[in-house]
């Protein structure tokens, strides 16, 4: 039967210039790739960013735990302990830690503190605008910045027990006068 | 040739717009995290379309779950 033969089966090759369309389209999911704070970089100034809430007094020369965070995710739930802790236990020998909400509303926010007491500082990240220049690659994720303001560690996710014990023992070096 | 040239700065400027689709930073993902978004929401809704898709369908245990097609269990 005319029309029926293997040729006819064969899919038809792709335009010539299609591949220009795959590397534009490459190019473009590259561009949204992370750009933000990386370690080494100094930590933007917290008061630059309209943040709800009340900024920590004393911030310079201190270390800073800088944890981000929303009411929707569930793994900053399990972690607001492990940082409470950490405040307590090292609020003394210099060791500051700021929640930082990314809550688009400040309701929502508010029923996850009165669920999940804290007492180090919370911020609302109203406007998303420190969260977007910090760049975080998912939620929670806490930045942890030396007493000269760089940026030293930065932890993605959080893992229970094995993330506090890392984040302990990077806060002690951090502590640790430098030679 | 030039034209072919203005075709492809077309296709490039084309496909660099198609990706400003679908990226969500991952600060933004309330909505998505919202459990409304779960197709799973509503467990006895779903309980109850699945006994009626399988009845109708004459496929109980389709997913996994004993029985005959019957429908009865």
């Amino acid at each position: 039967m005319a029309g029926n033969r293997h040729e006819d089966f064969m899919p038809t090759p792709l335009p010539k210039n299609s591949f220009i369309l795959v590397v534009a389209l490459m190019l473009g999911i590259a561009a949204h790739a992370a750009t933000g704070l990386k370690v080494g970089d100094s930590f933007p100034d917290l008061a630059g960013f309209e943040l709800e809430g009340k900024l920590p007094e004393s911030v310079k020369g201190k270390v800073l735990l800088i944890d981000f965070w929303a009411s929707w995710c569930g793994p900053c739930r399990e972690s607001f302990p492990a940082l409470e802790d950490l405040h307590r236990r090292l609020s003394a020998k210099g060791v500051v830690v700021i929640g930082v909400s990314v809550d688009e509303v400040r309701g929502e926010m508010e029923r996850f503190l009165k669920k999940n007491p804290v007492t180090f500082a919370i911020l609302r990240d109203a406007k998303q605008r420190l969260v977007a220049r910090a760049g975080v690659p998912t939620m929670p994720t806490s930045i942890l910045v030396d007493r000269t303001g760089r940026v030293r560690f930065i932890h993605a996710g959080y893992q229970g027990k094995e993330t506090k014990l890392q984040l302990e023992r990077e806060l002690t070096t951090l502590l640790e006068p430098t030679p | 040739m030039k034209t072919k040239l203005v075709q492809s700065l077309g296709l490039f400027v084309i496909g660099l717009l198609l990706t400003g689709c679908g990226h969500v930073s991952p600060w933004q993902r309330g909505t998505l995290a919202d459990p409304t978004m779960r197709a799973d929401r509503d467990l006895i809704g779903l309980a109850i379309h699945e006994h009626v898709f399988f009845s109708r369908e004459a496929a109980t245990g389709g997913r996994g779950v004993g029985g005959g097609g019957c429908g009865c269990n």
